[in-house]
């Protein structure tokens, strides 16, 4: 009973705050390129999607013909998927390298460490200088960013097998390989989903940063070109995009890693704190 | 090496299925080497129960790993059936002191690791298993996974696991040390049903001088630093030994005995 009481003064809250925010526009007569009210911004989202002929309020670039967020969402999705598998493949590649053979931990460490303590972003005007205005630099873009924090799970995870366990394969004669794909993949696999999580949400960023930089097509293109344009209430309705896809794309790995790791009774529990913790940083 | 013409305490003979002659480990070397075991050496014969008492540290562990093919050792030789043990063998079954099931295996799952990474074949294995779990009193729990068991049951499934494989020797690493002292005896009088149905060689490495007692058909005492075997002696109990056993005077003998060989050889911790 508690918590649907609680639900119900969580959506009261909810609708109290956007009740408030549009009153203290209207009676203050806030300028909408300062702050629009919850209704405008609304306004842009439903004419974004198409639901309204006057699009030619930011019609100068060239939109998909009646909705132009779903093809700006779609190209914006596309880098970040790409990226994400591109970054996350090379993550797991190399962190696997480094966990397994201490040859490779040595000689990669250099460039792990100086990377790790770069802000990944702060790369994206060169990539769209080596890559070009199109989709590649943002998916290069988006890759970089979800590579570190999925690498650094992946070493740790898959050095994280206890000594027992070890000691078990190899009281049994297992090879290396069985001890890797018997013991110390599946150990790390918790690991692997905290770190899959953060970088699926770190690839979209890194695809919007790229965008932000030079873009053709895609939300973080749309913010800044509505910026140029005074369309705040637009640019509101395309974060409120944003914040909606972020939460898709970590839900579709959290429910995944769920699946997956049904035998861990960490599971239960929220990882995603312990993972920010492990994981490299922007 | 004149050392091997000294009398061992055993005959050699072919139903021995280990030996251990003049063995010796050290950790390091040089001035700072630190001695674990000392000129060890004992043999188990096919079917026996031996158990090891010592206190922590007294390198009962060391030992252990020797034999499993885990640790290599500085002297001497450990012979299983005849073969030095150089790595490890896939004739022996280890129960480690926590039951070291993998999480995301089932209980039928953990109990065919041994059998999956020796590409054993599936549909024996599987019947064995079965018998095996039925045996330790776990049938219906072939699905689950070990979170949903409690800590006795665990390690449970840890001796079927060590047994799946029909290993020639059992090596038994303090398996009940985690156990609560009441699941602890319970779990004592189903080992020795399961070797008496099985008739294992089993070196069974305890803190517990009663455990051994109860257990075993001989018993090796240990002291520490170095590790160096005190005392050895034969449990003449009559078998299946029920719990109350330990009340009598011939148990009570056998414990004194091995307090006495601890206490000689450097105190207990």
């Amino acid at each position: 009973m508690g918590g649907m009481v609680n639900f119900l003064l969580r959506l009261v809250l909810v609708a109290a705050t956007l009740g408030v925010w549009e009153g203290l526009v209207r009676v203050l007569a806030v300028p909408a390129y300062i702050l629009p009210a919850p209704s405008s911004i609304f306004h842009a989202l439903w004419r974004g999607f198409g639901f309204d002929l006057s699009i030619g309020l930011v019609g100068n670039f060239n939109a998909v013909s009646d909705s132009l967020y779903i093809g700006h969402i779609g190209v914006t999705l596309a880098e970040t998927f790409m990226g994400f598998a591109l970054g996350c493949f090379l993550a797991f590649l190399f962190g696997t390298m480094v966990a397994l053979s201490r040859r490779a931990e040595y000689f990669l460490y250099p460039f792990i460490v100086m990377f790790q303590a770069m802000p990944k972003v702060a790369l994206a005007p060169l990539i769209i200088v080596w890559f070009g205005l199109g989709i590649t630099s943002k998916v290069v873009n988006a890759a970089l960013v979800a590579f570190f924090p999925l690498m650094v799970n992946t070493i740790v995870g898959l050095r994280s097998a206890e000594e027992d366990r070890v000691n078990l394969m190899r009281s049994l004669a297992a090879t290396r390989g069985q001890i890797f794909w018997m013991l110390q993949l599946p150990n790390a696999m918790p690991y692997i989903f905290a770190g899959l999580e953060i970088s699926m949400i770190f690839a979209l960023i890194g695809a919007i940063v790229g965008e932000f930089v030079g873009a053709q097509s895609g939300l973080g293109m749309l913010i800044q070109s509505m910026n140029f344009s005074m369309d705040v209430a637009g640019q509101f309705s395309v974060l409120l995009i944003l914040s909606v896809l972020g939460l898709t794309l970590n839900g579709i790995v959290a429910a995944i890693r769920r699946r997956v790791l049904f035998w861990d009774p960490a599971q239960t529990a929220d990882t995603s704190q312990v993972a920010n913790k492990k994981a490299g940083s922007l | 090496m004149d050392a091997r013409t000294t009398p061992h305490p055993q005959p050699v003979g072919a139903s021995e299925v280990i030996a251990v002659r003049h063995l010796s480990k050290s950790y390091g070397s040089g001035p700072s080497a630190v001695a674990a075991l000392s000129d060890i050496d004992f043999s188990v014969a096919d079917g026996e129960f031996m158990a090891v008492v010592g206190p922590s540290g007294c390198g009962k562990s060391t030992l252990l790993k020797i034999l499993a093919g885990l640790l290599p050792a500085s002297e001497g030789t450990a012979l299983l059936r005849n073969l030095p043990i150089m790595g490890p063998r896939r004739d022996i079954g280890v129960v480690f002191q926590s039951p070291v099931l993998f999480p995301w295996r089932s209980v039928i799952g953990n109990v065919l690791l041994p059998a999956d990474v020796q590409k054993l074949d599936k549909t024996v294995m599987q019947r064995r298993a079965l018998d095996l779990l039925k045996l330790v009193g776990l049938t219906g729990f072939e699905e689950r996974y070990p979170r949903e068991l409690s800590g006795g049951m665990q390690q449970r499934v840890g001796i079927v696991r060590a047994l799946i494989h029909d290993p020639a020797l059992l090596l038994m690493d303090e398996p009940f040390g985690a156990l609560d002292a009441m699941t602890r005896e319970q779990m004592n009088v189903e080992l020795q049903r399961i070797w008496l149905e099985s008739r294992k060689t089993v070196l069974f490495i305890t803190h517990s001088t009663s455990e051994a007692v109860f257990l075993a058909d001989r018993v090796l005492v240990m002291t520490a630093r170095p590790g160096r075997i005190q005392d050895a002696l034969t449990i003449a109990l009559p078998r299946p030994r029920q719990l109350d056993v330990m009340n009598t005077e011939q148990f009570g003998g056998y414990v004194k005995r091995i307090r006495q060989a601890l206490n000689a050889g450097g105190g207990l911790d």
